[in-house]
């Protein structure tokens, strides 16, 4: 199913359907489109995403930081592949979001405590599954508390994001669990009261309602209710979730803005293989429980070079993707994309300057970093997958308006999946695309 | 002897009346508008007329059915004739073309969304079938294409909707996992493991309250039976005595786990703990006839719940991206379709007792195979669902603004 990368899915898509997406607006009874991009215009762009992002970024980047364990000897992330998970998937690859032009990580990285040394030795091309599957066999391999369980684990899961875990760590640390989200999670959360760091995987975030109790009701309020006495800091719950295409009603669930309301967690949505591997090991490694949402339509579709030992990303922390003057837009996760997508499309047609931001963890979320970058701009942009009503946006828009309202040169906008279970033929309509996205930049910019 | 003969014209008694009630038959079921199921009502009243003179019945010998908390069980020698027979393999081979046709447009990407497949299990939705009728009340979970069949769909219905198509039951909205039929009572396929129990429970509590003479049969498989909402509704369809008899349906495995590697009990039939169980052999449709007339008249005796494990196996993987192998072997499922696959339990006895030679059934499956085959093609050429309905059906009245839609300038109504 992850061969439907996005970007090719809008390309194709606009290719057939441009005519009938104007005429289905008219039906709308709504204002003429002004969205006026032939095929040819957006065929371009996603065709030429690579290079032309890489040259343009290179240069005026932030170094990104990042802090590694130099005792972590590299780790083998011998993965098998396996079959891909939709099967006869055709390997599309796109470039890592990487800012320092992409993946080139290679050279020097530095962090707050000095230099590493990134050789060709200790990278590797990694997918995102892949290096979930790396994070969590150095998480496995340098603390003997961790262990890694779920929903079909022992052989990899459905999207072998803990292939040859198992026959590595063996089946005391990670082991396959019977159908019970509410019994992992709770379970996840005895371990940790233990003093252990269960890795717990549900297998869709749409099958994490069932488990919704014990998240809310029990992790995240074990230490405030207990005086501190009892925690469940240890636990790290892995949820894929987004959409892949063609997931339908059940496969395709942004549930983040749930957890988002629930003081006592923390939520991470990494972009890349790159973010995953780094966000994963600190979500295992900090001492509050974590729900770590990963991207599945970029399982297979991200790749970049990732090195093999331990490193870890900041949580809290957004990350300014690309930098621009004119607008800030602010996503997280597989939606990162889709605003790098549009940033070009706008820098290229309008001579706007977007400037992109992941933030990367949701809750506690960046202000500091998303507040800089509007007072400087004067425009933002929020955009999700999931519903627009009480979602990530409006938390976002809320905060800025309260921090930059002086700086604002416009209101704060959303491009947000619709306030309707996530649709099946219709989800390329639902989906807050990249069009959506460069209208939106279109009018806040002539407001 | 005596007391076998007196059950067996009990029994005979019992599907007689079942049978002259008419709207039980598959062919009655499937409608007019299905050419399949019209070939098999055509050639039904062929074979009738070919042989008007043939026995009506055969006694057919059943394995033993495991029993928990019950003095006896369904009957084991019980009794079946040429026709039910024809029609058990009509309907199980139109279910085991409709599943291999699925999976062909699926992979031809023509079915988008995830889909379960239900080929191997025929059996248990075909024996099911012939007991329970439209007044009764039938929920299950996501592997749910044949129990459509069998509640009154059409093939071009099932596949419609599969591919996403205004002439799907959910208008195309819904896909594999939603399929729908309440005209006769069918309250669908269910997306969540284990979410479709509690509503089943709810059912019966109407049905009883109603004081309807029906059941309601809540399906679920083996890997749902260890979900706690499960355990929550067998505590209060055996504190209520409500008529809901639990089918769950045990191919062995949930998704990629092996029961028995996921259960602390895989006797399921006895996981009612104070709710009597059968296990059945799924693979053998008469057994499940004979199951589930058992568990239906003892629900309705006012007994309260009752469990069928139904022993099975899916030929598919769990899903389609679920290859198959990787937790089980290649010759396991070999020779499960050599030795119990339930088309060719049936077929079998039918050449066994030399009521239909091999060629008349081969003929029958090439004419099932075409019908199917035409049913699919109609479905393809179906028109997709119109964009309106993507807001469409969010609450009883029309929203007459979807927030999050002002970007492409509202779908304000």
């Amino acid at each position: 199913m992850l061969r439907y990368l996005r970007v090719l899915c809008l390309r194709d898509w606009l290719l057939d359907h441009t005519v009938a997406w104007r005429q289905y607006a008219r039906v709308r009874r709504s204002l003429p489109l002004t969205v006026t991009f032939t095929p040819l215009q957006i065929g371009l762009p996603c065709a030429s995403f690579a290079t032309r992002g890489d040259r343009v970024w290179s240069s005026t980047i932030r170094k990104r930081t990042f802090s590694t364990e130099n005792e972590s000897s590299p780790s083998t992330t011998d993965v098998a592949p396996g079959p891909a998970v939709g099967d006869r998937a055709q390997r599309s690859t796109t470039p890592s979001l990487y800012p320092g032009g992409g993946d080139k990580l290679s050279g020097s990285v530095s962090n707050s405590a000095g230099v590493v040394k990134a050789t060709e030795e200790t990278l590797r091309q990694m997918n995102l599954f892949t290096a979930i599957n790396s994070a969590l066999s150095c998480a496995l391999e340098s603390n003997p508390k961790v262990l890694v369980f779920g929903e079909d684990v022992a052989f990899g899961g459905v999207f072998r994001c803990t292939s040859q875990l198992q026959k590595r760590f063996g089946r005391q640390r990670v082991f396959n669990t019977p159908l019970t989200e509410q019994g992992i999670v709770g379970f996840a959360a005895g371990l940790a009261a233990m003093g252990y760091r269960p890795v717990a995987e549900i297998q869709f975030a749409d099958y994490i309602y069932p488990a919704f109790d014990q998240i809310v009701n029990e992790i995240a309020k074990y230490r405030y209710r207990s005086g501190g006495q009892f925690n469940c800091g240890g636990v790290v719950i892995r949820a894929p979730y987004g959409a892949v295409g063609h997931g339908g009603h059940y496969h395709s669930q942004s549930p983040e803005a749930y957890f988002l309301h629930t003081a006592g967690i923390k939520v991470v949505i990494p972009r890349d293989p790159f973010t995953a591997k780094g966000l994963l090991l600190q979500s295992i490694a900090e001492d509050d429980p974590v729900i770590f949402f990963e991207p599945k339509a970029l399982y297979r579709a991200a790749q970049a070079e990732v090195p093999l030992s331990k490193y870890v990303l900041p949580l809290g922390r957004a990350e300014i993707v690309r930098p621009g003057t004119d607008i800030t837009l602010v996503a997280y996760g597989a939606q990162v994309r889709v605003l790098l997508e549009a940033a070009q499309v706008v820098a290229r047609e309008d001579k706007i300057e977007a400037e992109v931001i992941d933030i990367q963890t949701i809750l506690p979320w960046d202000e500091a970093t998303v507040c800089e970058s509007v007072a400087r701009t004067g425009r933002c942009i929020v955009s999700h997958e999931a519903p627009l009503t009480g979602g990530v946006g409006a938390e976002v828009a809320a905060r800025i308006q309260e921090e930059c309202f002086l700086d604002l040169e416009s209101p704060v906008m959303r491009v947000c999946g619709y306030d309707m279970p996530f649709p099946l033929v219709h989800e390329k309509n639902y989906l807050p695309s990249a069009e959506k996205v460069v209208q939106c930049i279109r009018d806040c910019l002539n407001y | 002897m005596h007391l076998i003969w007196m059950a067996l014209r009990a029994s005979s008694r019992r599907l007689w009346g079942v049978c002259s009630r008419g709207r039980l038959r598959f062919t009655c079921a499937a409608g007019s508008t299905d050419s399949a199921s019209a070939a098999v009502q055509r050639e039904r009243v062929e074979a009738r007329a070919e042989k008007p003179s043939a026995p009506s019945t055969k006694n057919f010998e059943l394995s033993p059915f495991a029993l928990y908390l019950l003095d006896r069980g369904p009957e084991t020698l019980v009794q079946a004739s040429r026709e039910e027979l024809l029609g058990y393999h009509r309907l199980m081979f139109t279910m085991r073309r409709m599943e291999i046709g699925a999976d062909q447009l699926y992979k031809a990407q023509k079915i988008r969304g995830f889909c379960h497949l239900y080929d191997g299990q025929e059996a248990v939705a075909a024996g099911m079938s012939q007991v329970i009728t439209f007044d009764d009340y039938l929920i299950t979970a996501y592997r749910n294409h044949c129990q459509q069949l069998m509640r009154g769909d059409t093939v071009e219905g099932i596949i419609a909707e599969l591919l996403g198509r205004a002439i799907g039951c959910s208008q195309g909205k819904g896909g594999s996992m939603h399929l729908y039929f309440p005209e006769n009572n069918y309250f669908g396929g269910n997306g969540i493991v284990g979410a479709q129990v509690p509503l089943g429970t709810g059912l019966a509590f109407a049905a009883k309250y109603k004081k309807e003479n029906a059941v309601s049969i809540t399906m679920m498989g083996d890997g749902a039976a260890n979900q706690g909402q499960v355990y929550e509704s067998f505590n209060m369809a055996a504190l209520w005595k409500l008529p809901v008899v639990y089918v769950i349906e045990n191919n062995q495995y949930g998704m990629g786990t092996s029961a028995n590697r996921a259960a602390a009990n895989p006797l399921y039939y006895t996981r009612g703990a104070y709710i009597p169980g059968i296990r059945v052999d799924g693979m053998d449709v008469l057994a499940v006839r004979e199951a589930t007339r058992f568990a239906k008249d003892w629900c309705l005796q006012g007994n309260g719940p009752i469990l069928l494990e139904m022993q099975t196996y899916r030929y598919h993987g769990h899903s389609m991206s679920d290859p198959g192998i990787t937790y089980r072997t290649r010759d396991e499922i070999n020779e499960m379709r050599k030795t119990r696959d339930p088309i060719e339990k049936v077929k079998s006895r039918l050449v066994d007792v030399g009521w239909v030679t091999a060629d008349e059934l081969k003929q029958t499956e090439r004419a099932i195979r075409q019908d199917v085959d035409e049913a699919i093609k109609r479905a393809l050429d179906a028109p997709e669902p119109a964009p309106e309905l993507l807001w469409k059906h969010l609450y009883t009245t029309e929203a007459t603004r979807v927030r999050g839609t002002s970007i492409d300038n509202g779908y304000e109504a």
